[in-house]
């Protein structure tokens, strides 16, 4: 983190003066301005199936070869797909959260998204998606895009340059690289076994070495998030949050989003549907519910932030489009990114496409890769923060030119 | 004259020591007494040793001290016979790793995914999939146990760190396929016994091994349908460096080379034509398949590759182990795992000529860095990672007295970012500090230090439904600290010492002290 970064947060949470750091003077500063951009990424990891969120309704194939997994055309009953275009429809666990969303244009999908990575492995897929670089070249590992995303932005002015955070409890790969990001997860917060005289005096152990302003920073960081946490917790009392899982991190995601951080990244597991995926309900329904209640939560929560903030939710891979011998799916290849904000230009399915027959499955088994997931994201970042071509190409090592979709 | 002041300087931490403790506690480290020994202080030696052993502690220094510093350091290059503490050694023997080899219990686990997969019911399925993945889990989970039984307690602390050395060298991650199958044995068989030895020996092993030719692919390597991913980082990774000057064609040319190096899970071999019969190895679930190799000609590295079979494959690594862009990028990531994020040049260069010399004999190129002056007068500045952090701070708290349970360590490396199996890309963790000292890790480590620092944390704790918690209370002020450590700590971190309430306090102070971070 930056000492400006930190100096905001000492700002807003009284941190300094609570660990009684003599040399920090507390100048006018602020965390990003409301109409600042904010970008947040959520990573799906396991493979989440694509035709499960985003049904091809028109596509009697897909009816053929999913006779037990397979989402209804839209119609009167509760479990067919919502309609979004004549072509998609979109999975009823998400009626209540995320069509209200895409109906009001403030969520928009591309399928046929994803990596040239052919490998259909997790961690090698979401590894080389996190990197951001070009497949079959010398990998820079321990350098992620949205590292070099924040670097690009740095000396901006100071409530436009996004301070980066990773809400996860190990730096993920994305935002690794030459830039220090603190990493925290929201998940399971405990509240921190060293008390604040203890800080002071361990931070007092750090004065005048390479690592002070670290250490500081650190305790800080710490600091907000209790003190968001105790929030939390009042509001409980009262009985205003009963959220759980992952709207509960989503919330929390956003409260320091709009405060403090406006480039953020997010992990959410449990997508490897190889057995028993279900359809309009099982296991995929819930996971898609639970996930819709926090996207929803965070667009909530963000309050007027929200304005100027794109969630991008991807997956590795897509899966199989056929179902198993399991009623579940296995790897695929492409997959679907959905992308929100009240700034997006959402109520629409953009992207290349292709009608959804036999003959147009890749490798006679997944949806194919037409819009290469660095050139949706190039697009958007060219967008929030008229990010040149040379930029970008920073970004994206290797990449040459965003596709925009006029997605923000 | 010297050895008056050094006694002067010392006059007062003696009298402390005397005070506090058992004389035989205090008695002076050893002397090194020999050109490749430490630099003659208490707090020197201590250093030299806190950078050779996983940390040092009073156990260590007091082997040191009986062997002199010579002699340990030449055992520690050829260890032999090293055994655990009983509690530990028969924590091990327990194992169903140390029990069952590497084919056999890859082929129960197959047979029990096997049969789990062909259930008709999708609840009864889904419970019996589960099991698999738990079973592989818990093997993992024993490698894991007993990489840090080893590294805590082992006698050969060089060895051991050596083995963890090699282990993020060649990297494997345990989510893939079966390998948590495979983890134990690839450690035990492919890496600890070679981790002193000749890199050529040690390199054979690993490419040998299943678990190395799952996680690059080369299992899915085969004539007219190559996969590149093994013969990459071998060159870019285990071998040369990236920018050793080798072609996208050398890569090309190194993965037809390794077509039909793979892994055969069934117990009967392939049908083979018969001329290809001859060329056939198998060794447990190690195959080399004649019938999936491309046999046409190749070049490497501007050298023709001549040999038949498995041969070719033995030319090639032959040439790659021996190539002095070999010698210079491990002698580099040696000393930088050893000594420094930006070891000296010179340095490097020594060590990577005894490499030469010595046709990549480790134990010699590691003996060039530890009699170095560069290694012997450093001031400790390298920056510990998680997994030293950790050992360090357990051999500093506990002595030799050995935890009854690693879960509480485990854990910890866990919550830091580095577990053991678990870096995701080839390229090992980082060595350098960068990856480590961010803000999150700090106050990560703190909470660390005062777990450690404040009582057993779960580390004396028995297994089982009945468990039952020894009663462990860390002593880090001992004679150790008032002889070695104080006087390298700075005057900020004294004061901070002055202020503790308690001695658990202290002991937390103690472990989250910059002075803790580094070695």
């Amino acid at each position: 983190m930056q000492r400006r970064h930190f100096l905001h947060t000492a700002l807003h949470t009284g941190a300094a003066a609570a660990l009684g750091l003599p040399g920090v003077q507390l100048h006018a500063a602020t965390g990003p301005a409301t109409g600042a951009p904010r970008f947040l990424m959520v990573f799906l990891r396991g493979g989440m199936d694509a035709a499960s969120l985003l049904p091809p309704v028109s596509s009697s194939f897909y009816y053929e070869v999913r006779p037990d997994i397979a989402i209804a055309k839209p119609d009167a009953d509760l479990t067919s797909a919502l309609p979004l275009t004549a072509d998609w429809g979109l999975h009823p666990a998400l009626r209540d959260t995320l069509y209200p969303l895409y109906q009001q244009g403030e969520l928009a999908f591309v399928p046929y998204s994803g990596t040239d990575n052919l490998s259909r492995s997790h961690f090698e897929t979401q590894d080389s998606i996190e990197l951001g670089q070009q497949n079959h070249s010398s990998t820079a590992y321990g350098s992620g895009f949205l590292n070099r995303l924040a670097k690009q932005l740095q000396g901006r002015p100071a409530v436009t340059s996004p301070a980066p955070m990773a809400f996860t409890d190990q730096l993920p790969i994305a935002l690794q690289g030459e830039l220090r990001v603190p990493n925290t997860s929201l998940r399971n917060l405990t509240k921190p076994s060293v008390d604040t005289r203890q800080s002071r005096i361990i931070a007092a152990m750090y004065q005048g070495t390479a690592l002070e302003g670290t250490v500081q920073s650190g305790f800080a960081v710490r600091e907000q998030v209790m003190r968001e946490m105790s929030a939390e917790m009042d509001a409980a009392s009262r009985g205003a949050i009963t959220a759980k899982g992952f709207e509960l991190e989503a919330r929390r995601i956003a409260r320091l989003m709009r405060e403090q951080y406006a480039l953020g990244f997010v992990d959410v597991g449990g997508w490897d549907t190889h057995v028993a995926q279900g359809g309009a309900t099982g296991y995929l329904a819930s996971r898609l519910d639970e996930l819709g209640q926090g996207l929803a939560a965070f667009s909530q929560e963000m309050g007027s932030a929200w304005r100027n903030t794109v969630v991008v939710v991807m997956s590795e891979f897509g899966r199989t489009f056929r179902q198993n011998g399991n009623r579940g799916t296995d790897h695929g290849h492409g997959s679907v990114m959905w992308v929100l904000g009240r700034a997006v230009r959402g109520k629409q399915v953009v992207g290349e496409q292709v009608q959804m027959t036999a003959a147009t499955l890749f490798q006679n088994r997944d949806y194919a890769v037409l819009n290469e997931y660095r050139s949706v994201l190039g697009g958007i970042f060219k967008r929030q923060w008229g990010l040149s071509d040379s930029q970008l190409s920073t970004v994206f090592p290797g990449f040459k030119g965003a596709r925009d979709w006029g997605l923000v | 004259m010297r050895s008056d002041t050094r006694l002067l300087r010392f006059a007062p931490l003696w009298g402390l020591c005397v005070a506090l403790l058992s004389l035989s506690g205090c008695a002076p480290l050893p002397s090194g007494g020999v050109a490749d020994g430490p630099a003659p202080t208490a707090q020197a030696r201590y250093e030299w040793l806190n950078r050779i052993t996983w940390g040092a502690n009073t156990a260590t220094a007091r082997v040191v001290e009986q062997q002199g510093s010579a002699r340990w350091l030449q055992q520690q290059l050829q260890p032999q016979g090293a055994s655990l503490p009983e509690s530990a050694q028969a924590t091990v023997s327990a194992m169903t790793i140390s029990q069952t080899g590497l084919t056999d219990l890859v082929h129960t686990m197959e047979k029990q995914r096997k049969d789990a997969d062909a259930l008709r019911d999708d609840v009864a399925k889904k419970a019996a999939q589960q099991a698999y993945q738990q079973e592989l889990n818990r093997l993992a989970r024993e490698a894991a146990t007993r990489h840090v039984l080893r590294a805590l307690y082992s006698p050969a602390q060089v060895q051991e760190q050596m083995t963890w050395f090699w282990l993020n060298h060649f990297n494997v991650h345990l989510s893939k396929h079966n390998l948590r199958a495979m983890l134990g044995d690839y450690e035990d068989s492919a890496l600890r016994p070679h981790a002193l030895g000749r890199f050529r020996d040690l390199l054979g092993a690993v490419s040998y091994h299943p678990a190395m030719l799952r996680y690059l692919d080369n299992d899915q390597n085969a004539a007219g349908r190559i996969n590149e991913n093994f013969a990459r980082e071998l060159m870019e990774l285990h071998t040369l460096g990236v920018d050793a000057g080798y072609t996208q064609k050398d890569v090309q040319e190194l993965a037809r080379v390794l077509t039909g190096l793979g892994v055969n899970m069934n117990s009967g071999n392939p049908n083979l034509r018969k001329e290809l019969n001859l060329f056939y190895v198998r060794k447990g679930i190690f195959e080399f398949n004649p019938q999936r190799h491309d046999t046409g000609p190749k070049a490497l590295l501007g050298q023709a590759i001549t040999g038949e079979g498995l041969a070719e494959i033995e030319q090639a690594l032959d040439l790659l182990a021996r190539h002095p862009a070999t010698a210079r990028f491990v002698s580099r990531k040696l000393a930088t795992f050893w000594l420094s994020d930006t070891p000296p040049q010179a340095l490097v260069d020594r060590m990577a000529a005894t490499w030469r010399a010595t046709d990549g004999q480790i134990a010699r190129v590691l003996e060039t860095l530890f009699t170095a002056p560069e290694f012997t007068n450093a001031r400790p500045t390298k920056f510990k990672d998680p997994m030293r952090y950790v050992l360090s701070s357990v051999r500093l708290a506990y002595d030799d007295k050995a935890v009854l349970n690693v879960g509480p360590v485990l854990n910890w490396i866990n919550r830091m970012g580095q577990p053991l199996y678990g870096r995701q890309t080839p390229d090992g963790y980082p060595l350098v500090a960068s990856a480590w000292d961010s803000a999150g890790q700090l106050t990560t480590r703190f909470e660390i230090a005062k777990a450690i620092g404040s009582g057993s944390a779960g580390l004396f704790k028995s297994d089982g439904p009945q468990s039952t918690e020894k009663a462990a209370f860390p002593q880090l002020a001992n004679a150790l600290y008032y002889q070695a450590i104080q006087s390298g700590l700075s005057s900020a971190t004294r004061a901070a010492l002055d202020q503790a309430n308690s001695p658990q306090e202290w002991n937390t102070f103690l472990l989250a002290a910059p002075e803790s971070m580094r070695r």
